[in-house]
């Protein structure tokens, strides 16, 4: 099993045909993902990496029955798609683009909850269940293994050091979420720890937060309130100085809010360990699950 | 971009608020003229950060004489790091009782926020720390903004959350609070801002509301929508940032993500989380980091080089650590880009390199073959490059 996505997930993918939205599809295809649709406004009729090309959203879940969206549209109309899925009744929109105003997200976003659609995003690198051949998003291909850890991060490059340091050390993941940086997102790590916890084949769960807003403090509650799995816990962003948006949008110390200190203490508080590096997360995820039974 | 007051003030005419009549100044003589047909005026510095006030940036003047010698000491003056290009001549009100009402990003309710509080004529963070309960909020729909029912809701919390005369009666609040909140929450849509803030919102002692002082910042994210305001408002905002990092602002013409940090071991990397991290490795080998560049994904060599010449221009920078998961950006590639920096620049102090993912040995044989080592795992890399710093004993190479 898996979290938000498994083999049985039809995914169309909003901007397939500009180059960002190609290459990835491609990769997408490549890893096993079933990729049934392309939605480009003007190209609908056409084909596209040996799949049809749809105008709008609704078509294209009206032809193929899609259920799950990947949107790498520019900024400046990635809120309306996300929308634009949603209101067709995709489940998961999984939205790659960044730098998208803050304005946009928070409609989109108003918009997506009143219809129960899950969004994933925006500003991250997507979702990966290795043993389900499915990813939506930028997560490289070959840097997973299927197996029982749920890792749940901010970022995208720093959760690729994770999962593969797990990989390698003979940890491979059930899902693998990149929840984004930016201030306003759709799922957040509560969301995410909490299907973590309803999923069977996940044993624990890696939570890779970041300075800034308190997303992982309240995820940290959660947890102190009676989890049934294991958590270890890592915060980045512990040197930055306050007031200075590191990289992402989200990352930044804000008077009292924000800062690594708060963070560590609210999960050590609820019982999660909070690593200092990549290397001890996979030490700490060791000594919970034993030694790896795969090399 | 956060726009001056008296541009703020401006944008919050054109909906309708109402704002004391003023006069920017560049000169004393300006300002005397903007005081002989003001009358007492307050003459305020115009610089895009808070605490005017207490660095002498504003002074209360009766007449025009006063109104130059005040402007005279403000303009050029020095106030957290920003040199003060122009006053605003404004004329005095007579204050009542001091409001604050503003609007902005709540990141945990995933929305905007109106905020009001009648606990005025103090910053809005001492208030929300030290007496939470005499702020009321509300988080409209993004859709229909705020409704006049709930404008009225909020003011009848922050009415009763203060206690005592509020100056004025409440259905004359009631009145008067709902036009202006839905016009500042409609402005802030309109400017994709992140802040809209009337501090303070100030009753007059003939019973007006009157922006005393306001605040707006637009969303970087939003500013592609706004070219119009960033051309218009942008050479005065511009002169007024001087106390911006010189690094920053060379870092910006490069398009690069860059914060200055004041340490000597130059980072750079691929991704916001992992650059944070690896400032964090190098802190934790006992380094001080000097910056966080973060080249994003797919960078080619071009762009690794001008990042590598850019920590390179940062003085205190006496040794540099690079980190790189190659994802859709190619080890290859980085090296590529490194090795060209190197070469042009002649560097002579030491480069870390720790490389892993999409061509990491094709990228660790060049760098190899050009005398860089490369390293494999991040910890070891951090304690190289800061072991290799000290051992330099503070002198740059």
């Amino acid at each position: 099993m898996s979290i938000l996505l498994d083999r049985s997930s039809r995914v169309l993918v909003q901007g397939m045909t500009g180059s960002e939205g190609t290459f990835h599809t491609q990769q997408m295809i490549e890893f096993g993902t079933q990729v049934v649709a392309g939605v480009s406004p003007g190209k609908g009729g056409t084909r596209h990496l040996g799949l049809p090309v749809f105008d709008t959203v609704a078509e294209a879940v009206r032809a193929t029955g899609a259920d799950t969206a990947g949107v790498f549209v520019p900024r400046a109309f990635a809120a309306d798609a996300i929308m634009e899925s949603s209101a067709a009744g995709v489940k998961l929109v999984v939205c790659i683009t960044e730098l998208i105003p803050v304005n946009d997200m928070i409609r989109a976003r108003a918009f997506i909850d009143r219809r129960g659609t899950r969004l994933v995003g925006p500003n991250c690198p997507g979702l990966m269940s290795p043993g389900e051949r499915a990813k939506v998003g930028i997560i490289p291909n070959n840097i997973a293994n299927p197996g029982p850890v749920g890792v749940v991060s901010r970022s995208g490059t720093l959760t690729y050091e994770i999962i593969q340091a797990l990989a390698k050390a003979g940890y491979g993941q059930s899902t693998a979420v990149g929840i984004g940086g930016d201030p306003v997102l759709g799922l957040s790590f509560s969301d995410v720890v909490e299907l973590f916890g309803m999923d069977d084949e996940t044993t624990l769960v890696v939570l890779a937060g970041e300075i800034g807003g308190s997303d992982e403090e309240r995820a940290a509650e959660l947890i102190g309130a009676g989890y049934s799995k294991p958590v270890v816990g890592f915060i980045s962003g512990r040197s930055a100085p306050p007031g200075k948006r590191m990289g992402h949008a989200g990352a930044i110390i804000s008077g009292n809010t924000g800062g690594p200190a708060s963070k560590v203490e609210a999960l050590n508080r609820a019982g999660v360990p909070v690593a200092d590096t990549v290397e001890q997360i996979v030490e700490l995820v060791r000594e919970r699950l034993g030694a790896a039974t795969r090399p | 971009m956060k726009l001056l007051e008296h541009q703020a003030k401006e944008r919050l005419r054109s909906v309708g608020i109402e704002c004391p009549r003023g006069r920017v100044a560049r000169s004393p003589e300006e300002a005397a003229a903007a005081a002989r047909e003001l009358g007492r005026v307050v003459i305020k510095a115009q610089v895009p950060i808070g605490g005017r006030g207490k660095a002498g940036g504003v002074k209360l003047v009766e007449t025009p004489e006063e109104a130059a010698e005040a402007a005279r000491q403000i303009l050029g003056m020095e106030i957290r790091g920003y040199t003060v290009p122009s006053v605003l001549c404004e004329e005095a009100l007579e204050i009542a009782r001091e409001i604050y009402l503003g609007v902005t990003v709540d990141r945990d309710r995933r929305g905007m926020v109106v905020i009001l509080s009648f606990a005025g004529g103090m910053e809005i963070e001492e208030v929300a720390e030290h007496d939470p309960e005499k702020i009321a909020k509300l988080w409209p729909d993004p859709f229909t903004g705020p409704l006049p029912f709930e404008v009225r809701q909020l003011t009848l919390t922050a009415l009763s959350a203060v206690g005592g005369d509020p100056g004025l009666p409440k259905g004359a609040y009631l009145t008067s609070l709902v036009p202006l909140v839905q016009r500042l929450f409609e402005l802030s849509q309109r400017l994709d801002a992140s802040l809209c803030e009337i501090n303070p919102l100030v009753l007059t002692k003939s019973g007006q509301l009157v922006a005393g002082d306001a605040k707006i910042e637009i969303d970087q994210n939003a500013e592609f929508r706004h070219r119009d305001l960033v051309t218009e408002l942008g050479p005065d905002a511009a002169s007024a940032t001087s106390g911006d990092d010189p690094l920053e602002a060379e870092a910006n013409r490069r398009g690069l993500t860059y914060v200055h940090l004041g340490g000597n071991v130059g980072i750079i990397g691929n991704g916001a989380g992992l650059v944070m991290n690896t400032l964090d490795l190098v802190k934790q080998q006992g380094g001080s980091p000097a910056d966080f560049l973060d080249i994003g994904g797919g960078a080619k060599a071009e762009l690794v080089k001008s990042a590598l010449e850019m920590v390179l221009l940062d003085p205190t920078v006496e040794g540099v650590f690079v980190n790189i998961f190659g994802g859709i950006t190619r080890g290859d590639e980085v090296a590529r880009g490194l090795i060209a920096a190197r070469d042009e620049l002649g560097i002579k102090l030491p480069l870390v390199v720790r490389m892993t993912g999409t061509r990491e040995q094709e990228g660790r044989q060049l760098l190899e073959e050009a005398g860089i080592t490369p390293a494999v795992s991040a910890v070891e890399a951090a304690r190289k490059v800061v072991d290799l710093v000290q051992a330099q004993g503070g002198q740059r190479k």
